[in-house]
């Protein structure tokens, strides 16, 4: 098993995302995040797709989305030549004496507090998903009340692999 | 101008000849508008049968099917059909009314997602959302349908939209996807490594699928294989690619194939795989075919190529088109013995059976069959024991043979021969099926007598449902559940209700004068073949 990013570039249509997302779940592939967002063309929709599976799945994968009618480009973005951020907001409990403690965990991180109540407040943090990770885990000792994570966005870096519209 | 004028507009600026459907208040308009057209409509019996008899039509014609029901029940109805079409690559149009585009979402009467729940069996599907999107959503689905990977296209339209204002038609000349462009052309580098490994090998084989017909590819094929001498095996859906008793025709493969079809594939060193899907049913064991092998994989469908196994050579691209090239090009391929091999293991693997002579014998019955047949005659096989007797034993001379191959959809035989009698009315179609089959498709035989069209149906009658009985009979020791079929119709009474002529034969003593009879006129008939309840297919 392996993870593997992929870039998507697809019509802008109405039914795509659940053109999509269907086709994963009926063939049985795992799909570890997916977001959305339209282009700077608002004819096109941008989507960065987390998956998992060995070799040829994901081979099966990037064939089969490939094949539907609305997706005009798919590609993988590699670790090595890619840039993945994903966003995260994690509410925590903190009373008067532990907000401190969250508040220095978070400037490491230089995530921002976005929110404070006199029992918890809510912490942006920007990254890639180990950083992410990191950061939960350095919670620990906190209670996390509630999280929302976006799965990551990618780009491929410099100016080669750029899909013109 | 409304909506539905336009949708008949599009028809027949792409040549549609016939509309099989059954009609409802949501596709009404498009109903009264088609009274305007030269179209011809076909009131199907049940909503299914619409699409296989587009599948039909689309298959003999070449062209692409089309009908077009109600929403609600009439739109799940064609689900089967349309899935039927999307497993065998066959090209199709459904149009399917919808409620009033304002209403969708309320559950109000008859309202179905349609759209959403064929969503897995269409290649593409639109819900028209502006009267005057039609023309274009019209050109791109009977484009994306017949191109690439053949299959169905669903527009679902709802009744306003029917109805709206179309200010001005114009048909586009030209299609502008931004995101659909199928590969037809193969790779020549591919193509000569392909050469380059023929050359070397001394068991070369091809196996055709159904993408060859689709491509219409046969005689490249043909033409390439006759060059190098090279044999020629087939998968069910690619029956007919070369004719049957064609010297190096060596029949088809799979589990109930034939034993030499398959030991001549397991046994190559080089396998051209051609427009098959390398499903479960054709090839059990994949590593049969990779081990100690090149294979080369051709398919117009980039996502079969590695999909159940792994090429040495994958080749995207149409077969026509692939083949034309390799036939271009000049090499030598010298394996004289292996032809000598295949053709011993024909002789000698020929599956016995024993007939019981107090019933027809589905074997040699269909063999004789085959021979009377006119040359270019239309063999539409149902599903069930009835399917594999004819695999195994029909004879294609230049005619087609057509089945539901990828879904096995019982009852598909009699309303895509219907299909097919009217894209060619000059042939003679005959519809081969058992009771089980018959009688999930007899409702149309009011179809056939209403808008006459001559199919013939033979019924190999053995009061089971053959295939699961003999399923049962050697899985579970012949504890026998839900199979017997008592309680069926005397055939020859509803021939008379239906006011066709029927004939029956009981066993193999009158075969030749009955078929004879069966054969002569080019009109409906119903032949009933009594079969032994107990017969195998192995």
């Amino acid at each position: 098993m392996r993870k593997k990013v992929f870039q998507l570039l697809v019509d802008n249509t109405s039914g795509v995302l659940s053109r999509i997302s269907g086709l994963f779940s009926r063939r049985g592939y795992n799909i570890e995040s997916i977001t959305a967002g339209v282009t700077a063309d608002p004819r096109f929709t941008r989507i960065t797709i987390v998956a998992s599976g060995d070799d040829e799945i994901l081979d099966q994968i990037e064939k089969q989305v490939a094949k539907l009618v609305d997706v005009r480009d798919i590609k993988e973005l590699a670790p090595q030549n890619s840039v993945y951020r994903e966003l995260a907001l994690i509410k925590v409990r903190t009373n008067q004496n532990e907000r401190q403690g969250v508040i220095a965990i978070a400037d490491i991180f230089r995530a921002k507090i976005i929110d404070v109540a006199s029992d918890s407040l809510i912490v942006e943090l920007t990254g890639n998903q180990d950083k992410i990770d990191a950061f939960i885990n350095l919670l620990e000792g906190y209670e996390i009340l509630e999280l929302a994570r976006t799965g990551i966005a990618g780009l491929g870096r410099g100016t080669e692999n750029v899909t013109y519209l | 101008m409304i909506g539905a004028d336009a949708i008949v507009k599009c028809l027949e600026e792409e040549g549609v000849e016939y509309v099989f459907g059954y009609p409802g208040v949501a596709i009404c308009p498009f109903y009264n508008s088609i009274l305007d057209s030269d179209i011809r409509t076909i009131l199907i019996r049940t909503e299914q049968n619409a699409a296989h008899a587009a599948s039909g039509l689309a298959r003999v014609s070449g062209k692409v099917g089309v009908c077009a029901v109600t929403s609600g029940p009439g739109a799940t109805n064609v689900i089967t059909g349309i899935a039927t079409a999307f497993a065998d690559s066959i090209p199709l149009v459904c149009i399917t009314g919808q409620v009033n585009s304002e209403l969708l979402g309320s559950d109000v009467f008859q309202e179905a997602d349609i759209t959403g729940a064929v969503e897995s069996f269409v290649k593409y599907s639109y819900l028209v959302k502006d009267a005057a999107e039609i023309p274009r959503i019209f050109k791109e689905a009977f484009h994306i349908a017949s191109t690439g990977r053949k299959g169905p296209v669903l527009i679902d339209v709802p009744i306003d939209i029917q109805n709206a204002e179309v200010k001005k038609f114009a048909y586009p000349e030209t299609i502008s996807m931004r995101t659909y462009k199928p590969t037809v052309k193969g790779n020549m580098v591919q193509i000569k490594k392909v050469a380059a490994e023929l050359e070397k090998a001394k068991r070369p084989i091809i196996c055709a699928g159904g993408g060859v017909l689709l491509s219409d590819g046969e005689k490249e094929l043909l033409a390439f294989a006759q060059k190098h001498e090279i044999p020629v095996v087939s998968t069910m859906m690619g029956i007919g690619v070369v004719p049957t008793r064609h010297p190096l025709y060596f029949g088809m493969v799979g589990n109930n194939g034939k034993p030499y079809a398959n030991r001549a594939m397991n046994e190559s060193d080089l396998l051209i795989m051609v427009g098959a899907r390398v499903a479960d049913r054709a090839v059990s064991q994949p590593d049969l075919i990779t081990n100690n092998k090149v294979l080369i994989h051709i398919d117009v469908d980039p996502a079969e190529i590695g999909k159940n196994v792994g090429p040495t050579i994958p080749l995207v691209g149409d077969a026509k088109h692939i083949f034309e090239d390799l036939l271009a090009l000049e090499f030598s391929c010298e394996h004289k013995k292996w032809l000598e091999i295949l053709n011993t293991y024909k002789e000698s693997m020929v599956p016995r059976r024993n007939p019981n002579p107090d019933y027809v014998d589905p074997a040699a019955f269909i063999t004789l069959l085959s021979e009377k047949m006119q040359e270019d005659g239309i063999y539409v096989a149902d599903v069930g024991q009835n399917q594999i007797w004819s695999c195994g034993y029909h004879i294609v001379k230049q005619g087609k043979f057509l089945t539901s191959g990828g879904m096995g959809t019982m009852g598909y035989s009699i309303p895509a021969a219907m299909g097919a009698k009217l894209a060619d009315k000059e042939k003679q179609v005959i519809a081969v099926c058992g009771d089980g089959s018959f009688q999930m498709s007899m409702m149309e035989l009011a179809t056939m007598r209403q808008h006459g069209i001559a199919v013939k149906i033979i019924v190999l009658k053995n009061n089971y449902l053959g295939m699961v009985r003999e399923y049962q009979h050697y899985t579970y020791k012949d504890n026998y559940s839900v199979v017997d079929l008592s309680g069926s119709p005397d055939l020859e009474k509803l021939s008379s209700a239906y006011d066709m002529k029927f004939l029956r034969l009981e066993n193999m003593a009158k075969a030749q004068e009955t078929l004879d009879e069966f054969l002569r006129e080019d009109e409906s008939v119903l032949l009933e073949c009594i079969i032994d309840p107990m017969d195998l297919v192995k």
